[in-house]
């Protein structure tokens, strides 16, 4: 069981609620994901508060846990009172810390990350890191009081895959205890089963399955990927070496000449 | 009185954050409030009171990954 802040959970895929090209699409693929978790987001109401809460009370109905998140701030200011501001509005005290440094890459701030997360966590925020994969960073984030660490394998929505599996490795050698989940930059099922066979804990994905062909299609796809990257996990798998090794025994071999 | 609400400057004639809500018909229940950057929870928004220039923000849930 995957468990966070206490809570346990028999799914590791934690779904994106973004860009999906319908409500019914995206209700359609939390149900074929078989997650347990979604993220969600605050925004400026312009409809009288019901555009909004529509789209909640549709998430409601999934029978799912919300992690919200503070995407789009750029500042400990502004993450510290969206995260606040969502906690009002979705009574948990999970929150996904976003603070982004770099316009481009979405890279986050880990400076200001580090820091809004020690605020976080000393106001009873129950905190989920959107860092990069920089061990130092990590430690930091741990220090500040987070108990669950969620780097990049990739800048967001750039689908290129675990860029860097050394350092993903480093992470998971030295955070045994933390659960890691892989929050940004899978792309494909096969990303997803690479950095659980690396013994991450869960896979957070959003745009590799809202912006498929056919959303729930992917998102079953990425399930099934994620199951069998933790099975493999866990029943050990062969490292790989430089000579070949014959698979058929030698002994008993008939000797013809 | 002159509000920045959500950004843009809006006239109404509220005193609270209560009244400026119903005024502008934000009914919702999924609503989260702040007044120049502070939060202000639900139940206090009857006698938050409100000054001139006041920068009010109005969040509600959307989609996000």
């Amino acid at each position: 069981m995957l468990s966070l802040y206490g809570t346990e959970f028999a799914s590791r895929l934690l779904l994106g609620t973004a860009r999906y090209p319908s409500p019914a699409a995206l209700a359609e693929a939390v149900r074929k994901s078989r997650t347990e978790i979604v993220t969600v987001s605050l925004r400026r109401e312009t409809a009288g508060g019901r555009s909004g809460g529509a789209f909640f009370e549709m998430i409601q109905e999934l029978g799912v846990s919300v992690l919200p998140n503070t995407a789009g701030c750029h500042s400990i200011s502004e993450a510290v009172l969206t995260a606040k501001m969502a906690r009002e509005v979705f009574r948990t005290d999970w929150i996904k810390l976003e603070v982004i440094g770099h316009h481009d890459t979405l890279q986050p701030d880990v400076f200001a990350l580090i820091e809004a997360a020690r605020i976080l966590s000393g106001e009873g925020f129950q905190v989920f890191p959107y860092t990069t994969d920089d061990l130092v960073v990590a430690e930091k984030l741990l220090e500040a009081g987070c108990r669950v660490l969620m780097p990049w394998c990739a800048p967001i929505g750039s689908a290129m895959g675990p860029v860097n599996q050394s350092a993903l490795r480093a992470l998971r050698a030295n955070f045994p205890e933390i659960p890691l989940i892989v929050d940004a930059g899978i792309g494909r099922p096969s990303h997803a089963a690479v950095v659980m066979e690396l013994g991450f804990d869960a896979v957070l994905l959003n745009t590799a399955v809202a912006a498929a062909g056919d959303p729930a299609a992917m998102a079953h796809a990425f399930a099934l990927a994620i199951e069998a990257g933790r099975q493999a996990f866990r029943a050990g798998m062969l490292e790989p070496r430089d000579m070949a090794v014959p698979s058929t025994p030698i002994i008993g071999k008939a000797v013809f000449q | 009185m002159k509000f920045i609400v959500n950004g843009e400057e809006r006239e109404v004639a509220a005193t609270t954050l209560h009244e400026l809500l119903s005024l502008l018909d934000y009914r919702g229940r999924w609503l989260a409030t702040a007044v120049n950057g502070e939060l202000v929870h639900s139940e206090d928004r009857i006698k938050r009171t409100l000054a001139e220039r006041d920068r009010i923000e109005i969040l509600s849930p959307m989609q996000g990954g």
